[in-house]
């Protein structure tokens, strides 16, 4: 049976780059207003998931073409790194750096190693998610 | 004033809630459930508003628009178990 569902596929178009932008927002709003690499990687699953429910999973894994072993993997990689960071210069593991830096367009950014260490949580989260929904989505029952 | 017109408007809320709880309860179908709970979704968003102008505070305006997408991919993916059997297609094509 062949349905067609175009109102659900031209809806998903338009909503999943707000929820896309709408996850950033609260990624980078981590440091000063609720928000964080947490809830921010749960949004970005929740849009691919859109993406992945409203068009069939062949045709997104080819449009997506993540990892999402390697994705988990990149992101403790990241946390990790950030720590190990701090250690070469002589501070203990995991100290937190900032600085305020003036960028030529951007104006002055504070600028803090906290938000590699959030990336790494964001990409573990989104790793996560999608690859234990997306496991039992392809077993055969 | 303001405080009164507010509470008001939070009882209604919640007795709404209440209605759409009975139909989620003894709907006679999945869809009359599906859609309630969609209410239900709509409707809290709305308390959240109301708490927002209570406490005077911005702090909750990420909740409402998390709620939001929630229920609308929560409401998409019951649609879709319900019209096919399955919320993920393997191949469509």
């Amino acid at each position: 049976m062949k349905k067609n569902l175009l109102m659900l596929h031209t809806i998903t178009r338009i909503v999943a780059f707000i929820i896309l932008s709408f996850s950033v927002f609260l990624f980078f709003a981590g440091h000063n207003n609720p928000g964080g690499g947490f809830i921010g990687g749960l949004m970005t699953a929740a849009a691919l998931l859109l993406l992945y429910v409203s068009f069939d999973i062949k045709s997104i894994k080819k449009v997506i073409p993540f990892n999402y072993t390697t994705m988990i993997a990149v992101g403790m990689l990241f946390a990790i790194g950030t720590g190990v960071a701090s250690m070469l210069r002589g501070f203990p593991f995991l100290t937190q750096f900032d600085k305020y830096v003036t960028f030529p367009i951007l104006g002055k950014v504070h600028l803090t190693t906290a938000l590699p260490f959030d990336l790494g949580v964001y990409l573990v989260v989104v790793g996560v998610t999608l690859l234990s929904i997306l496991t039992i989505a392809e077993d055969d029952a | 004033m303001l405080e009164t017109s507010l509470t008001i408007a939070l009882i209604i809320m919640s007795f709404s809630i209440f209605v759409c709880f009975i139909r989620v309860v003894k709907g006679p179908t999945m869809s009359d459930r599906v859609v309630a709970l969609d209410t239900i979704g709509i409707t809290l968003i709305g308390i959240i508003g109301i708490v927002m102008i209570i406490q005077n505070t911005l702090a909750y305006a990420d909740v409402i628009l998390v709620i939001a997408i929630l229920a609308f991919i929560g409401s998409i993916a019951f649609a879709k178990f319900i019209e096919g059997g399955v919320v993920f297609d393997r191949d469509h094509r």
